[in-house]
């Protein structure tokens, strides 16, 4: 079981959530309050264990008064405000964003996308073969990570994990401007030359698998990656006394990825590079 | 946190460009080359050398002033000097156009292919051919370089040590500066005085947890950039090394920007920026009455047509007092939001928190606008004047005045202006007598359009990519280093002084009930005579036109620049007002009037709208970043397409066009798609 920690008791913030007098704690998002209430929003850019960033835009919802749709992840609700989750404003700027994120980006591995895409009615070949795209070939650098920025979706999850709020590592960062904005290292270099200290938190966060670990990128294009025939178990790191949770990815009685539970109060999801790849040695048989 | 430097070298020039703005390190922790003894029992940097995160800009302006460009070891020496992490460095300067991470020649021609300088692409291919390969000299497209009067404009850059200061001493620290106005201590190279930073201590002030060795430093406490001796420092080439130069040419021809290209030094001098106001010298006028009759080197000058009344009389009647007095003005802001000042000032000087902020955004970069540039030429002064006001009023003691990095002349004018005040009392521990203390740091911007938006501004000043925050929280509440801030732009400042001088109910009664006051307005494009009018409020469009030069073959008037919209010649009688323009479904935004008669090729110049904003996204949120890729796409598509074969894209267009408006996270991408819109609904483009 995991713990909860509790906090102080904060009051409760009265509003109105399509057209239900809603409750929420006060500091609640309105994301909170909708998956309180069961409501579906879509997100990417969002994360369980990091401030929201608000970039990709598609949980947009309509806050009565303003001129602007209002980002649900970071918006705070406020006592009195009306808010409309599902409204035609609401579900056109969902579509177009979607529209705009799959014609730039290849969402092939991003969790979710295929259904929201179906649901808000989202044509991303409508801006034509010509329409601009990164196309870039992923960049191995190193046996550990992949980075595939032709599946980034600039999210600055990565960016957030790996400076202040949990690695305070600093290696990566969004370099250029515009449609030319990248995730970058310094100097644009390999990630060996970097700072980078290989503990995969980048690629714990990462919402479409433009960061992966090199196993899961090379049982991919070797066709054999296959998550139904995984199991996931999870267990404490043997290599330090700190006690973090490993999530092992099996798949035929080999590790084929390491993860760690976000709601665990030690490591929110986070690893060090010995709990994240550190597995070899548990499976050398010979 | 532990920060990797990675293992690349300064050259001496980008050491000595550094620590000309850093002052030379104090230990091997932040990147001296020697260790001493005390290195190795004292520990460095952490938070006092990361709160300097702020120099962050003016330390990549000296690297690229000095060499051209940003080189990995520059940019890694800075990084140490700042415990900056590279990698979040490395973001910032390719964040900004005006940087290069790549190496680039020396000297740099900027030319501008913005609306009122229809012809600046053929300028550029002209200019790059003449020069033709080996020149040393990098041709660039630019957008507006706010020089739309005199369109079309280039400006040359050719890096270099800076100029030594035009007076034959060193400048010396303040005291001795009250020698008289011809001691100038004008620097060109972005650096920001050390008298400015009133607010944060700086190594060797009180924060070094070592003992400072003199021998090291060449004079403890002696931190002031050390140019003025540099030509003459053995090791770096003598006096044989070029200077920093820049040159502004407008109206440019491919002969004379080619020959200032190669010997900027020797290009002719811009003329006086009164020539920018057409109506200069004639009596009423409130704004722009000392534009052209004043000296703007000065001080002496300003205070004789009037200047420092508008401050005396704020001390006489306090800081609630002159709130009061702008909130009774009724003055609403200029930059393009028309938010009240008085609201503003009240909302930040009632904030608990301390310190509190002034910010000047004089980051004009909306094309077709110039008018900040023309009062910062003409009339520094009263900008120095306004802000101390401001700052007074607020309850801040520095105000940080955020200038774009492609005015050259007004950041000169700037720096000699706040010299100059600062030696005579009217800037300092003690203005004017009255136990205030205000103090104004000059930021130079590096090109990017994004860094007018507030919040995105305060984020370059900070050393971080000038990317906009979300709103809330507000300035007011959390603006500059998280603390409370008022930003206004230089027209909302600069009409603080009319409102002292004549009385809130005077000026109220100026313009319309809800639009009080004088306007400036730009005017480029087919007129016979472009500049800057002054008018009141509720004036036509139609009567701003006669002023300046009506053409007869008006085909449309882009209104509010790029992020504005058209109107039509039938409808010239809007009244040019916030309310009337926003009943006639169009916006004064910062006060553009483009022209354009029929002979200029409208999809064209939707084209370079679409173009620039692209261009300017920050790319931080996906309708932005992506949307205004699509718009340009679809209005290449429909370039020469007109009715039903237009109509697909168009509706494209709409629904792309709708979605930036609704959910960009910024101004800039709620507004790329309001020109393109008009120009389709008003102005029937591609029927």
């Amino acid at each position: 079981m995991t713990a909860v920690p509790l906090g102080i008791p904060r009051r409760l913030v009265e509003f109105t959530l399509d057209g239900q007098a809603t409750r929420v704690p006060e500091g609640s998002t309105i994301l909170d309050a909708c998956r309180a209430a069961g409501k579906d929003v879509p997100t990417l850019c969002e994360g369980d264990t990091l401030t929201p960033k608000n970039a990709c835009r598609v949980c947009v919802v309509e806050v009565e008064g303003a001129r602007t749709l209002a980002p649900a992840c970071s918006r705070r609700a406020d006592p009195g405000m009306t808010v409309l989750t599902d409204t035609e404003r609401t579900r056109h700027s969902r579509k177009v964003v979607l529209e705009l994120l799959a014609s730039s980006v290849d969402m092939s591995t991003t969790p979710k996308v295929a259904g929201w895409l179906k649901e808000y009615e989202a044509k991303p070949d409508r801006f034509g073969p010509d329409a601009a795209r990164l196309d870039e070939e992923p960049r191995v650098d190193n046996d550990l990570y992949v980075r595939d920025y032709d599946k980034c979706i600039l999210c600055y999850k990565c960016v957030d994990a790996c400076g202040d709020q949990w690695q305070n590592t600093f290696a990566i960062s969004v370099v250029g401007r515009g449609f030319d904005a990248r995730i970058a290292v310094e100097h644009d270099g390999p990630l060996t030359d970097s700072a980078c200290v290989y503990c995969g938190n980048c690629i714990e966060v990462c919402p479409t698998g433009a960061l992966s670990f090199k196993s899961e990128f090379d049982m991919r294009a070797a066709g054999t990656w296959d998550e139904e025939r995984q199991t996931e178990t999870t267990t404490v790191c043997a290599y330090c006394g700190v006690g973090c949770n490993l999530t092992l990815h099996v798949q035929d009685n080999d590790i084929v990825k390491v993860t760690s539970p976000h709601d665990n109060p030690v490591t929110h999801g986070n690893l060090c590079i010995k709990g994240r790849f550190g597995y070899q040695h548990v499976q050398n048989r010979d | 946190m532990d920060l990797h430097f990675g293992d690349s070298k300064p050259t001496d020039e980008e050491r000595a460009a550094v620590d000309a703005v850093l002052g030379p390190p104090e230990s091997a922790w932040e990147g001296a080359d020697d260790r001493s003894d005390a290195d190795l029992r004292w520990a460095r940097g952490g938070r006092a050398a990361r709160e300097r995160r702020d120099e962050l800009l003016p330390g990549l302006h000296a690297l690229n002033d000095r060499v051209g460009w940003v080189s990995e070891g520059g940019l890694d020496y800075l990084c140490r000097r700042l415990t900056v992490p590279p990698a979040e460095a490395y973001g910032v300067a390719t964040f900004y156009s005006m940087f290069s991470v790549r190496p680039r020649a020396a000297t740099v021609v900027r030319v501008c292919t913005d609306l009122a300088c229809g012809g600046g692409a053929e300028l550029c291919g002209e200019v790059s051919s003449r020069l033709g390969p080996g020149s040393g000299v990098a041709v660039e497209a630019s957008p507006c370089l706010g020089l739309c009067e005199r369109a079309p404009a280039g400006l040359v850059v050719r890096a270099g040590v800076p100029a030594a200061p035009s007076s034959p001493t060193p400048p010396l620290p303040e005291n001795s500066l009250a020698r008289g106005p011809e001691l100038t201590t004008d620097r060109l190279d972005g650096s920001s005085s050390n008298a400015g930073r009133a607010e944060r201590p700086r190594p060797g002030e009180g924060v070094s947890a070592r003992p400072v060795f003199e021998d090291e430093l060449g004079g403890a406490g002696d931190l002031r950039p050390r140019v003025a001796a540099e030509p003459g420092d053995s090791g770096r080439g003598g006096s044989g090394e070029k200077t920093y130069v820049t040159a502004t040419l407008a109206p440019a021809t491919p002969d004379t920007l080619t020959k200032a290209a190669l010997a900027p030094e020797s290009a002719p001098p811009e003329p006086p920026a009164a020539l920018a106001v057409p109506q200069a010298g004639r009596e009423g006028l409130l704004l722009l009455s000392r534009i052209g009759t004043v000296d703007p080197t000065s001080l002496d000058d300003y205070r004789a047509h009037g200047g420092y009344t508008a401050l005396r009389q704020a001390f006489a009647i306090g800081p609630a007092e002159v709130i009061r007095e702008v909130t009774d003005s009724g003055l609403l802001g200029r930059g393009g939001a028309a938010f009240p000042t008085g609201k503003k000032w009240q909302a930040t000087a009632a904030q608990p928190d301390h310190p509190h902020y002034l910010v000047c955004n004089a980051d004009e970069s909306e094309p077709g606008t110039f008018k900040d540039r023309v009062i910062m030429e003409g009339d520094p002064y009263s900008l120095i004047e306004s802000m101390t006001i401001a700052g007074y009023a607020t309850g801040a003691h520095l105000g940080y005045l955020y200038l774009r990095g492609e005015y050259p002349r007004a950041l000169q004018r700037l720096q000699h202006a706040i010299t100059q005040a600062r030696a005579r009392g009217f800037l300092g521990d003690d203005v004017l007598g009255q136990g205030y203390a205000f103090d104004i740091e000059i930021r130079r911007g590096a090109g990017a359009y994004i860094c007018g938006e507030e919040t995105a501004l305060f984020n370059s000043i900070e050393g971080y990519r000038g990317e906009p925050r979300s709103k809330p929280p507000f300035p007011v509440e959390k603006g500059l280093f998280g603390k409370p801030t008022a930003e206004n732009n230089v027209e909302t400042l600069v009409n603080v002084l009319p409102i002292l001088t004549m009385g809130a109910q005077a000026y109220a009664a100026i313009g319309t009930a809800t639009s009080t006051g004088p306007k400036l307005f730009c005017v480029s494009g087919s007129v016979e005579r472009p500049g800057i009018y002054e008018l009141p409020f509720g004036a036509t469009l139609a009567e701003l036109l006669t002023l300046s030069g009506k053409p007869d073959n008006l085909r449309a008037v882009l209104l509010g620049g790029a992020a504005g919209g058209f109107v039509r010649p039938d409808e010239l009688d809007i009244p040019l007002t916030f309310e009337g323009t926003r009943e006639a479904g169009t916006t004064l935004g910062s006060g553009v009037v483009l022209a354009l008669d029929d002979t200029v090729p409208l999809p064209r110049v939707l084209l370079r709208i679409a173009e620039f904003f692209r261009d300017e996204s920050c790319g931080q949120c996906v309708p932005c970043r992506v949307g205004t890729v699509r718009q340009e796409e679809a209005l290449h598509r429909i370039v020469e397409r007109t009715g039903a074969d237009a109509a697909g894209d168009i509706a494209l267009l709409r629904e792309v066009g709708r979605t930036m408006r609704d959910a960009s996270i910024c101004g800039l991408g709620q507004t790329a798609w309001n020109a393109v819109e008009s120009a389709i609904d008003r102005l029937g483009a591609y029927k």
